[in-house]
This record gives structure tokens, C-alpha cells and sequence, in this order.
């Protein structure tokens, strides 16, 4: 019988720490997908990130160098110049990339540096308890915006991928998510396409992952998985906002 | 290379740290260093390396940090305000056990403080810094041909102990010109660096990293850490001692301030005074043996600073028992610096 599918080798065999209902799991996997399809996991170095995602090294099969919070587009930097034949990722949370390592993401993307960065947004400071994070939703409640965020105190939530699209050094910026089958094989395509500019030295790429957050969101995973596509596709659409090279 | 230089501190600095196989450097301009960065811009190109001038402090001792875990020989440098930046990132590689060199040309603070000659960083740099508990190389250049050797030798203590390296100079030997003899980096032998990053194709997973989560993890990776910095005390710690033998009063001095105790040292002797001084070079590790030795018969020791009495607390931990400890400083500033005369009145007090 003729094997169709099976697990990426660029991950373990492992149980991920995940919440139930977390689509970090799924963009693990996809990652991971990409990085077969590309065979770049002998010459990969991922730079992890502070927060849920990281545990990278204990899920993908990988050298791994751990960063600051919001530091890794700069780790991954020094990285790259060092060693320009690897292939180099980043994996960041909505705190870690659009709040505390603004200042990183934004000139490593200037640079265009030759690196891509998967972005995970999910509206929330996930690991320290659901905090209001740059991209939480207006209205919505968090741990720290108890009574909803708040636009004219908070700021409105940031989109990033358009926000970087806008930059001269980025080579391709997109947004996607895994809520349902079809936007998980238009995810699966986008995250490829970013990794083929790294994997053609064409610079730098971008992909924004909307994420669910069960637990923070204080929902159970099929009505978080619902928000995905009702609220937060709403105010973060999906699409393709930058393709230089048209790949 | 054995013709005579006549160089600047940080233009001597940045020659060294070339020299000693450095190709990749990140930074962000700030006075008095702004020469180091300029010189790895015109020279890192032309050798095949890199030069990335960094978006902040914060952003360079990360990239740093990304070089280093790739195995590169690697620098930043800064001045106080700018190191402080960078302690997130020193206090990172220092648990993820990342060698790299940084460089602080000290200036005067608190805050924005000023841009004259300080040495108001050493507490920030010889005991952690950042948050968590460690501690870093650091050498104490006093002149331009020393900025010249302590850079050299701090890529290979930091690459042989897996600890990040700190030159820490100040305005006064970064800015002033002076000749020196530069030389190829003498042979040491260095253990291979069998945990960089360098892709899996090349054998098991490596991971370079600072958390450890698991029980007594951390404090076993604590353990590991500090029994490295007590082999540093015993194997590295480096002064120079001058007219000690027969001193009825050392002065203990590191850095510029040195220099000027020197030269106090000097008119003291002229007078008839049995003077001598003592200069710790690495200030981490503090030369300990060297003030116990010292002290063992002089027992008077007169700690001279620019600033109002840091090292000073390591001088009296290390001296013998019955030693007096003195203090003179001037916490820095325009027209701050002592002059040698002043020095000399000092010592003529204490003697």
C-alpha cells in the first residue's frame, strides 16, 4: 500500500505542551512541511522566541539558538551574516514581535535581511496568563483590559503584515490561518512561498499566522476556532500583501 | 608586524580585535567610541566579514549573540548609557554560555551623564550587570598599546571559558593617541566549539540556550557557571605591580586612573617616599592573591578611582587582615580628572 501521508521529518515524533484547540501545533506543522519540501532542515537554524513558542527545539528537529523576548529578528541577524548559507527562521508570538521587539522586527525587515519570520498572532500574551497585547481586538477583554480594550486609551490593535509590507527591504508579506480547511491549504501555500524567497536569497519574508487561544480567550476550542474566522478575520484580512518576486 | 604605531585607543582596539580573527561587528554610535564603529565599517568589508550597524544597543548585542552561537569571533561595542542597553543580552549570553567581546569606553553618569573619562561602570561590570546572578571577563586597559593586547586576549579567554569578554576602558585611552607595537595573535590553545549552531546535517541537535526548566536543572547549569569564574580566579587574574617591594603604601588603581597614580607614584618616590602601586588588569577576576601578597607586609593601601569608591570594596575584601584601606575619588565630570599632584597630596596624607 502506497503511504500518502505522513509526519515531516523536520519535527520529532513528540507530544506538544499546546493547549487543546491552540493552532500553534498546526503552524509547527506546516513549517515543518515546508521545510521537507525545500530540504533545507540540514542547513536550518531557527531562533526561538520568548513565550508559548519558545519550546521550538523540543518539537522541531533542528539547531536552534533561543533569543531575548523580542530580540530574535536581531539573533537571527547575527545568524545570517555569520553564516549565510543556513536557512533562517524566526518564530514570534503578538507581544514578543509587535510590542517589545518592534524596534527588531521593523529594521531586520528594513534591512531585508535574507530571513523569514512566522509571525503568531493571537491576539494575546498567551504563556503569562492572556494580557492585552498590541493586537488585541478593540472591546475585547483580557486579564489587563478587563473592561475591554480601549481605543483611545490602548491604541488599536496592529497589523503587522501590512505595516511591513510597506517597507522597502520586505520581499513578501502575508496573512493567514488554519481555522478552516481551505484557508489551511492557502496557509500551507503562503508559508512555502515565504520560505522560497529565503531559499532563493531573495530577501525578506514575512507570514502572519492567526491564531487561536482557547484557554486566554476562555473559550472552548471549536468557538475559539470560530472567533478566528468571525472576529479577528474581520480586522486582519487574509491575503498576500507584498509579492515582489511574484513566487 | 614590529613596526611602531601611533594610533588612537579605539582605532588600536578595532586593529586587535581584526587581528585577533574578529570579522563580524554590530553596533550603534555613541561617544567616546564612535571611532570603533567607524573602523569596522571601512575594514570588515574588505576581509570578507561584516558590519551592521544596528538599530539600537539592544538589536547589536543580539546579533552578537547570533553570530557567536554560530561559532564567529564577534564584537559590539558602546559607552555606559549603551551598555546598559546591552546588559539583557550580556546577561542572555552569559546563561546561554556564548563567548563575544564587548567593549565599554566609559563615560560619565548617571544618565546621560556626560562624555568625560569614568570608571563609574565598575560595579555594572564586574558583578553581573544584568539580572540572574554571573559574571563577565573583564580587562582593564591603561594605555593604547594595552587596548592593542587586552582586546587580542579577550577573544581568547571568552572563546576558552565560553564567557562573554568586556574591555572596559574609558575616554582617556580610547580618544588619546599614542604609540604601540602591534603583533599577530600569540598561539593559545583553545578547546573546539562543539556546541555551535551549524544545521543538523552536521551531526545531532544543538540548541544554544538559557532556559532550563527541568528540576535542578538550572541550579546544577548555576553550579557549572560559578565553578568556571572560581578557574578564572585562580588561572587568569592579571596586574601589574610597580615599585611594591619595598612600599610603605600601595596605591591600587586600574584603567587612566593608574596612569595618573603613576606618575604620583613616581614624584612620591622622588621625595623620599617608599610608594608603590598596584594595577589590576582584569578586573574580573580581581587579583586577590596579588593585594594578599601585597598586603601581607605593606599595610596600608590608598584606592584611587575615577568615581566615588567601587573597586575599592574588592581592594578591602582582598587585602590581609590589619591592612587600612584608604579612599580617593572624583566622580567624574568636566574637569573632574585628578591631576598628579593632587594624587601626591593624597599620598602624602595617608603615608
Amino acid at each position: 500500500m502506497q503511504q500518502v501521508f505522513r509526519k515531516p521529518v523536520s519535527l520529532k515524533d513528540i507530544q506538544t505542551h499546546f493547549c487543546p484547540g491552540c493552532h500553534h501545533g498546526t503552524f509547527h506543522r506546516l513549517v515543518a512541511e515546508a521545510m521537507d519540501e525545500f530540504g533545507v532542515q540540514g542547513r536550518t537554524i531557527g531562533v526561538a522566541s520568548v513565550g508559548c513558542s519558545v519550546f521550538l527545539y523540543g518539537y522541531f528537529d533542528i539547531d536552534v539558538v533561543e533569543a531575548p523576548h523580542g530580540r530574535a529578528p536581531a539573533v537571527a541577524t547575527g545568524v545570517k551574516r555569520a553564516r549565510p548559507d543556513s536557512f533562517v527562521f524566526t518564530y514570534q508570538g503578538d507581544g514578543d514581535l509587535a510590542a517589545i521587539g518592534t524596534a527588531e522586527i521593523i529594521h531586520a525587515a528594513n534591512r531585508g535581511e535574507d530571513i523569514t519570520v512566522v509571525f503568531v498572532n493571537n491576539t494575546t500574551y498567551g504563556m503569562t496568563g492572556g494580557q492585552m497585547a498590541p493586537t488585541t481586538l478593540v472591546g475585547q477583554k483580557t486579564s489587563t483590559s478587563p473592561y475591554g480594550r480601549n481605543a483611545g486609551k490602548d491604541g488599536s490593535p496592529i497589523r503587522m503584515a501590512e505595516l511591513l509590507a510597506q517597507l522597502e527591504g520586505v520581499a513578501f508579506s502575508a496573512r493567514v490561518a488554519v481555522n478552516t480547511p481551505r484557508n489551511l491549504m492557502d496557509a500551507k501555500k503562503q508559508i512555502k512561498k515565504a520560505f522560497r524567497y529565503q531559499v532563493e536569497g531573495k530577501g525578506f519574508s514575512f507570514i502572519e499566522a492567526l491564531s487561536s487561544c482557547p484557554t486566554n480567550w476562555g473559550m472552548d476550542p471549536l468557538a475559539a476556532n470560530e472567533r478566528v474566522g468571525t472576529e479577528m478575520c474581520g480586522y486582519f484580512p487574509l491575503g498576500v500583501f507584498k509579492n515582489t518576486a511574484a513566487i | 608586524m614590529t613596526k611602531r604605531l601611533f594610533m588612537k585607543g579605539n582605532e588600536a582596539l578595532a586593529m586587535a580585535a581584526i587581528e585577533a580573527g574578529c570579522r563580524y561587528y554590530f553596533g550603534y554610535p555613541i561617544t567616546p567610541q564612535s571611532d570603533i564603529p567607524e573602523y569596522m565599517s571601512r575594514e570588515l568589508p574588505r576581509l570578507g566579514g561584516e558590519f551592521v550597524q544596528a538599530e539600537s544597543e539592544v538589536a547589536s548585542i543580539n546579533m552578537l549573540l547570533g553570530a557567536s552561537a554560530t561559532g564567529a569571533r564577534a564584537m559590539t561595542s558602546s559607552s555606559s548609557p549603551g551598555i546598559s542597553l546591552k546588559q539583557e543580552g550580556i546577561s542572555y549570553m552569559a546563561g546561554a554560555e556564548l563567548p563575544g567581546v564587548i567593549v565599554n569606553i566609559c563615560r560619565s553618569g548617571p544618565g546621560l551623564g556626560g562624555i568625560d573619562a569614568s570608571q563609574a561602570d565598575y560595579f555594572q561590570a564586574v558583578k553581573g550587570g544584568g539580572h540572574g546572578g554571573y559574571h563577565i571577563i573583564v580587562l582593564a586597559p591603561s594605555s593604547v598599546q594595552e587596548m592593542y593586547d587586552l582586546t587580542m586576549l579577550a577573544f581568547d579567554l571568552s572563546d576558552q571559558y565560553r564567557i562573554p569578554a568586556m574591555v572596559f576602558g574609558d575616554s582617556v585611552v580610547g580618544q588619546m593617541k599614542e604609540s604601540f607595537v602591534p603583533h599577530p595573535r600569540p598561539a593559545r590553545e583553545l578547546p573546539p566549539k562543539e556546541w555551535v549552531v551549524r544545521g543538523r546535517q552536521h551531526g545531532e541537535q544543538r540548541v544554544v540556550k538559557s532556559l532550563y526548566l527541568g528540576d535542578g536543572e538550572l541550579e546544577a547549569h548555576n553550579w557549572k557557571l560559578h565553578a568556571r569564574y572560581g578557574e578564572l580566579k585562580e588561572k587568569e587574574s592579571r596586574w601589574e605591580s610597580f615599585l611594591v617591594e619595598d612600599a610603605e603604601l600601595v596605591v591600587a588603581a586600574f584603567g587612566s586612573a593608574a596612569r595618573i597614580a603613576k606618575s604620583a607614584v613616581m614624584a612620591a618616590r622622588e621625595r623620599g617616599l617608599r610608594v608603590g602601586l598596584l594595577r589590576p588588569i582584569t578586573l574580573f577576576p580581581f587579583p586577590e592573591q596579588a593585594f594578599r601578597a601585597v598586603t601581607a607586609r605593606c599595610k596600608k593601601v590608598l584606592d584611587v578611582e575615577l568615581n566615588a569608591g567601587q573597586m575599592v570594596e574588592d581592594v578591602r575584601l582582598s587585602v590581609t587582615c590589619g591592612t587600612e584601606v584608604f579612599f580617593y575619588g572624583r566622580p567624574p565630570g568636566a574637569g573632574s580628572l585628578p591631576t598628579p599632584e593632587e594624587l601626591l597630596g593624597q599620598i602624602e596624607k595617608y603615608y
